[in-house]
């Protein structure tokens, strides 16, 4: 319930960070915090317009897709409090509630018969793929580290003691961080600011949806990002006290979404080839930390 | 040999070219004139006789700077041997050839439409009906971009066809933005009419087709430009090139998503400008060049501005370009992307930054110079790997010497004088040829007067008409999504090509 809550009150601000960011970088004064949110709104207000090539396929996705980030974020415990659904191996669970919002996003973008639109969706399926080990593997040796397989019970059981311990954590942030960014189609996999259809990733999917389904999935993925953010929040939170807890929680997303506005100022995006050998490295990341957790339990002898 | 050499906004009359039958003229210009590097056309273009059409065709020679001028007279719907068989760079010319007057040509490699006139020969052809490249594969997939530009620049349609993410073949399709710019010089009577005309022809290099007009038009009507005017139209023109290719630079930043390039480069672009909004109230230069007097003559308090204009300018630009050129995400968008090599651009006979590029040395101010371009004796800045770095570079490197040259123009600004004599008439049946290099490169202005000094034919040449198919061969084999950067990177113009 706490975690919930608390999800829902960074995803209000987060992306309004990473905008004011960048246009402080780039000596803007840039909008409000809040711009992003009054654009939802604004969204939610309208009507959608629907082609006539598409089918309901094309309509009833926006909602899957959100539902399903909704239901994922249901799983994020917060600290020593379980969130609404926590079971054993909820984690698996966690991955692929996501993974079906995913896949109804898009078979709808390939439901507009729209040339880009197929190019984006085969784009973030394989992107998406390429991301899945290393949150598996990262996630596999957080439970074998601590007997536990559910969020909570991982997160509420870490305990960070020796020195690899704390380079393990480091490594997960940075793990944890760089699936947000693919997940979210944010630089340097995507550019959620072009204009130019064939280099888009996400935005090219989106392009048919308008008025409320639109808002729909902007606020996903407002959603989606302080999800991540929660996730990483908790690898430090612990079993500390929640008057601790709060406030290591709303600085974790503070500085996410500066550490992205400042990558997304400083840095060009990289060649589309290159971004699946890049996120494919990230299992390989993931493949350390559970080398690590190997020595920290002495299997290594 | 049977042809006539003249040097750059040089008038003879109209006789003196000397006429010859086809096969001669297909062997002169074919094989006998471009057999180097350093030659290339320069316009080739047909104009109408009663009953008949004047094949008129300009052999640039970088080394001697001359213009070799031959013609020869050909009847519609004769079918001929076409040039571009034996040499690429004839393609876009025969086609438009084609397209005005129906010449038909047996062996032409891509016999198609280029924009699509009014005055078309084909009343019926219509944009809607091009005739595109198509593959029938099951595994490749076509991808088709515009006419609608995803940043609402101007309309062109840009036709994939795709292996997945690899692009195998681009076709460019223009046309929409066709005025009739051509038939309007001859059709206005009144040299202002005529001015504003050039300085629309493209948005961004108004300065280039200006003084490619002004040139023209003073030359036809045998009058001497004096230092000032001459002054004022080099500044102009390097003014131009540093705020465009700063402009290039924002864009090229923008499309690799490098927001610290993006928003600096745009930054730096405006001042320069407003510079041309203080000098002659316009910021694209509209109205400051004007044939046989200046309107804004350039005042001390003006160098002043300038100065402090470019001293700012260039301590920033130093700064950013520092960040891009040493930042490796960009360069790794950069390097290796959208290349052409020496040879493909001497075979699409590409001219300007796109020749430069690729180690082909072709620049107007150092091979046919005018105005005060004869007092720099200007080297042209050359790269050799042909990709969008070395565009990049270039640019950097334009920028810093046209930098240095207005510098050194500041330092002696000749005395406006008040004294001028009027302008004369246009001499009867006279040829004018004009050559400028904008920034984009070389600007191509032709005219033929009447037996009354009349104009009777108006040709123009953006430097865009040779460029744009080395665009579609430059994205061969690169991935699609590399297409925006690549296109950045070339910069041509759509409305310059369409006329």
């Amino acid at each position: 319930m706490l975690s919930f809550l608390l999800i829902v009150l960074a995803s209000l601000f987060f992306t309004g960070i990473i905008i004011r960011t960048k246009s402080i970088t780039s000596g803007r004064k840039g909008p409000g915090i809040f711009q992003p949110m009054k654009d939802v709104i604004r969204l939610f207000k309208k009507g959608a317009v629907y082609s006539k090539t598409t089918s309901i396929i094309f309509q009833v996705a926006p909602s899957i897709y959100f539902a399903s980030i909704i239901m994922a974020i249901c799983i994020i415990p917060f600290g020593q409090y379980k969130g609404f659904i926590s079971f054993e191996g909820d984690f698996v669970f966690f991955a692929y509630v996501l993974g079906a919002g995913k896949f109804f996003s898009i078979i709808s973008a390939l439901d507009t018969g729209s040339s880009f639109e197929g190019m984006g969706a085969s784009r973030e399926a394989l992107f998406s793929m390429f991301a899945e080990p290393a949150f598996f593997i990262l996630m596999g040796s957080l439970a074998l580290l601590t007997g536990h397989t559910s969020f909570h019970e991982i997160f509420a059981s870490l305990h960070f003691g020796s020195y690899i311990s704390y380079i393990l954590g480091v490594l997960a942030t940075f793990v944890f961080v760089m699936i947000a960014l693919v997940e979210n189609s944010r630089m340097p996999f995507d550019d959620p600011n072009t204009h130019l259809e064939l280099t888009m990733v996400h935005e090219v999917m989106i392009l048919d949806n308008s008025g409320f389904d639109l808002g729909m999935i902007l606020y996903g993925s407002y959603l989606k990002f302080a999800m991540y953010g929660a996730i990483i929040a908790n690898l430090f939170i612990g079993i500390a006290p929640l008057y601790l807890a709060i406030p290591i929680f709303i600085c974790t997303q503070f500085l996410f979404a500066i550490t992205i506005g400042l990558l997304e100022s400083f840095t060009a995006r990289f060649r589309m080839n290159h971004n699946a050998q890049y996120i494919l490295a990230l299992s390989s990341v993931s493949l350390l930390i559970f080398l690590g957790v190997l020595l920290m339990l002495g299997q290594l002898n | 040999m049977n042809y006539i050499s003249v040097r750059n906004n040089q008038t003879i009359p109209l006789s003196s070219i000397p006429e010859m039958d086809y096969p001669a003229f297909f062997e002169l210009n074919v094989f006998t004139l471009l057999k180097s590097n350093t030659s290339h056309c320069v316009n080739y273009f047909g104009s109408p006789q009663p009953g008949q059409i004047r094949l008129t065709c300009c052999i640039g020679d970088d080394d001697l700077g001359l213009i070799h001028l031959s013609s020869c007279v050909v009847t519609a719907q004769q079918v001929l041997p076409s040039f571009s068989k034996h040499h690429l760079a004839y393609e876009k010319f025969e086609r438009e050839l084609h397209e005005n007057f129906g010449i038909a040509y047996a062996d032409h490699p891509w016999l198609k439409p280029v924009r699509f006139p009014f005055n078309a020969f084909d009343k019926n052809s219509s944009i809607a009906g091009y005739p595109f490249f198509k593959i029938d594969s099951e595994e490749l997939h076509e991808v088709g971009v515009g006419p609608i530009h995803a940043g609402i620049i101007e309309p062109g349609h840009f036709r994939f066809i795709c292996n997945g993410e690899q692009i195998l073949h681009l076709e460019i399709q223009l046309g929409y933005q066709h005025r009739g710019i051509e038939a309007l010089f001859v059709e206005k009577k009144k040299l202002l009419q005529r001015i504003t005309l050039a300085e629309s022809i493209s948005g961004d290099a108004v300065a280039g087709h200006t003084v490619a007009f002004v040139n023209l038009w003073e030359s036809l009507c045998g009058f001497q430009a004096d230092k000032h005017l001459q002054w004022s139209r080099t500044l102009a023109l390097e003014l131009e090139r540093i705020a465009i290719c700063t402009g290039g630079l924002s864009g090229m930043c923008t499309d690799v998503a490098y927001q610290l390039g993006s928003a600096v480069f745009g930054r730096l672009r405006t001042p320069i400008i407003n510079f041309f909004q203080t000098w002659c109230g316009n910021r694209l230069a509209k109205g400051l060049i004007r044939a046989g007097k200046t309107n804004f003559p350039f005042t001390p308090a003006l160098k002043a501005g300038l100065n402090n204009v470019l001293n700012d300018f260039e301590k920033d630009f130093e700064e950013i370009c520092e960040e891009l050129f040493s930042l490796s995400s960009a360069l790794a968008r950069f390097e290796k992307t959208g290349v052409i090599t020496q040879q493909l651009a001497t075979t699409l006979g590409t001219v300007g930054m796109c020749a430069r590029m690729s180690g082909v040395s072709r620049d107007i101010r150092s091979s046919h110079p005018h105005d005060l371009y004869w007092a720099f004796d200007h080297q042209p800045i050359i790269k050799h790997h042909g990709d969008v770095y070395s565009r990049a570079q270039i640019r950097k490197e334009e920028i810093r010497k046209s930098i240095r040259y207005i510098r050194k123009l500041l330092e002696e600004i000749p005395a406006e004088r008040n004294d001028r004599s009027s302008l004369s008439s246009p001499g009867a049946g006279s040829f004018t040829i004009s050559l400028v290099e904008g920034w984009r490169g070389e600007i191509c202005h032709c005219a033929i007067t009447g037996d009354n000094g009349e104009l009777i034919y108006y040709k123009i040449k953006d430097p865009s008409f040779h460029n744009w198919l080395a665009l579609a061969m430059a994205v061969r084999n690169n991935e699609i999504s590399d297409f925006p950067i690549s296109n950045k990177s070339f910069d041509l113009s759509y409305c310059g090509h369409d006329l």
